[in-house]
């Protein structure tokens, strides 16, 4: 297996000392070239879990492995994209992409290969614009592109278009499936949104909350392009609603509760 | 109207108000010059140049003080912000430090340099060091761990990313910064000319009121004010606004 979590633990000691079991043995295998969603109410530990596969966040216990190696820090071998694009500032479009490539590339080579990735996301014509000269989506893509650039071996994907509006959401979507079947990456990608994930993904891992466990892992066999197959997205769409449902319920409640006492 | 037709047109009628107070007498000469001998003194200041070795000697001492003040400013804020111990003990220090006017080291500064440039350049370095300090190190502490996060899933740490990322992330505040240190300095090195020796502006502002001449006092006066607004406005608002607007801070 590509991506391997093995017993995977994350406890967090909050203000009173109290531990706050954030992941619970989470078990996972990926394969390569595989685009897998993770999905779940937000409190899960989704996002966590990709951060912990990034090397950004330690485990309390257990093992990540990819590729062979084990997970102990950040590596380029994972690029990751968050949700808000992330992009420095002070640096142009094209230097932006630039950033990862500078240490092992001559300048021009680093050109090339961000003039190569700008072209994948449909920006080429906006490689000396600065970042606050872009709409949310086009910054967005420039993320994309800088993670590409640096040939990771997966693509950690924090919701990516979770702070987008619905349109450019669905054109990212068509874009962004496109690059996986192109460039072949294998794709993790974390979203609390049940039909981006049935629209992108080949499996859907479904989350349950308080602990942060694993509830189903489903293979979702629906021929791409997707839209074209409207009726079986709806009935998968339901069946994962109502996976959620007991757990989305089960944080209401929670929340409830704590303010009945307080 | 544009600001600047109205701010000319203000001005206009505020010096006309002025000369004719003093055509009328309303107020006696030496009391309050009219701008015609203003002018005049001034016009004599800048002719037999007295008036351009002292803008000249001011501004001399004001680069010496203020590139230091940066360059010590920059480092210990950096300090402040990497160090935790650093930053509960010298801390504190340059807090306090920060709200005495520089102006007050003046006496100590004098026995320690003497009375010539020296003690009026480190009252200088005194007067913006803090500021910047205190800026940088709010700076490289509010970067946004965002980029961090980015910069690290992106192969950078240590040295690299600090050079690379914080350092150039904090730049607005290190303009702020910098723009502050300037404007305490421009008033500690006033201050110190007024109380030490020649030549400078704020010295012949001394001299020109020990010998009565208020109408070269007023003169001097103008000249501070007028170089304060021009660096200030034309030179470090302009680069904050350019650098806030690229960093997205703009609101």
């Amino acid at each position: 297996m590509f991506i391997e979590v093995k017993q995977l633990n994350k406890v967090y000691l909050d203000k009173d000392k109290k531990s706050n079991t954030v992941l619970h043995d989470i078990d996972l295998s990926i394969k390569k070239g595989e685009f897998v969603s993770i999905l779940g109410p937000s409190g899960c530990g989704k996002s966590t879990l990709l951060s912990m596969i990034a090397g950004l966040v330690g485990a309390t216990s257990g093992e990540i492995v990819v590729d062979e190696k084990k997970v102990v820090k950040p590596g380029k071998d994972r690029g990751m994209v968050f949700q808000e694009a992330a992009l420095f500032p002070w640096m142009n479009v094209t230097e932006n992409v630039m950033f990862p490539l500078r240490k092992e590339m001559s300048k021009k080579e680093g050109l090339d290969r961000a003039r190569h990735f700008l072209q994948m996301v449909q920006l080429s014509n906006y490689a000396n614009h600065y970042p606050h000269e872009l709409s949310g989506g086009m910054q967005q893509r420039v993320s994309i592109a800088r993670s590409l650039a640096m040939n990771p071996s997966v693509l950690l994907m924090d919701e990516p278009f979770g702070a987008l509006d619905e349109q450019t959401r669905t054109r990212l979507h068509g874009q962004l499936e496109k690059i996986w079947i192109d460039t072949k990456k294998t794709i993790v990608f974390v979203t609390h949104s049940i039909s981006e994930s049935i629209k992108l993904s080949d499996r859907i891992i479904v989350m349950g909350t308080r602990p942060g466990t694993i509830l189903t892992d489903i293979k979702v066999n629906i021929p791409r392009p997707r839209e074209d197959h409207k009726k079986d997205v709806a009935e998968l769409e339901e069946e994962i609603m109502g996976l959620l449902k007991t757990e989305i319920d089960k944080v209401v409640n929670e929340e409830l509760a704590y303010e009945a006492r307080s | 109207m544009k600001p600047a037709v109205k701010r000319l047109i203000f001005f206009v009628v505020l010096i006309a108000f002025w000369e004719l107070g003093s055509r009328f007498e309303l107020w006696h000469e030496t009391i309050l010059p009219s701008p015609t001998s203003v002018y005049e003194s001034l016009a004599a200041g800048f002719s037999d140049m007295t008036l351009i070795y002292d803008l000249a000697a001011s501004f001399r001492r004001l680069a010496i003080g203020l590139l230091v003040a940066l360059l010590i400013g920059t480092s210990l804020g950096i300090l402040l912000a990497r160090s935790k111990t650093a930053d509960d003990t010298i801390g504190s220090m340059v807090l306090a430090l920060q709200s005495v006017p520089s102006i007050v080291w003046l006496p100590l500064a004098m026995m320690w340099f003497g009375l010539g440039e020296g003690a009026i350049i480190f009252v200088v370095i005194l007067g913006g060091t803090f500021v910047m300090t205190l800026n940088v190190r709010t700076g490289i502490k509010n970067v946004n761990p965002l980029y961090i996060k980015a910069a690290r899933t992106m192969g950078s740490n240590g040295i690299d990313l600090f050079l690379k990322v914080v350092i150039p992330a904090s730049v607005p505040y290190l303009v702020t910064g910098a723009r502050l240190a300037w404007a305490f300095a421009w008033r500690a090195l006033m201050a110190g000319e007024l109380l030490s020796s020649g030549p400078g502006l704020g010295y012949t502002l001394r001299y020109a009121s020990d010998f009565g001449n208020m109408s070269l006092v007023i003169g001097v006066m103008i000249i501070i004010g007028v170089v304060g607004a021009v660096v200030d406005q034309l030179i470090f608002q302009r680069i904050e606004r350019n650098v806030l607007r690229r960093w997205g801070l703009e609101t």
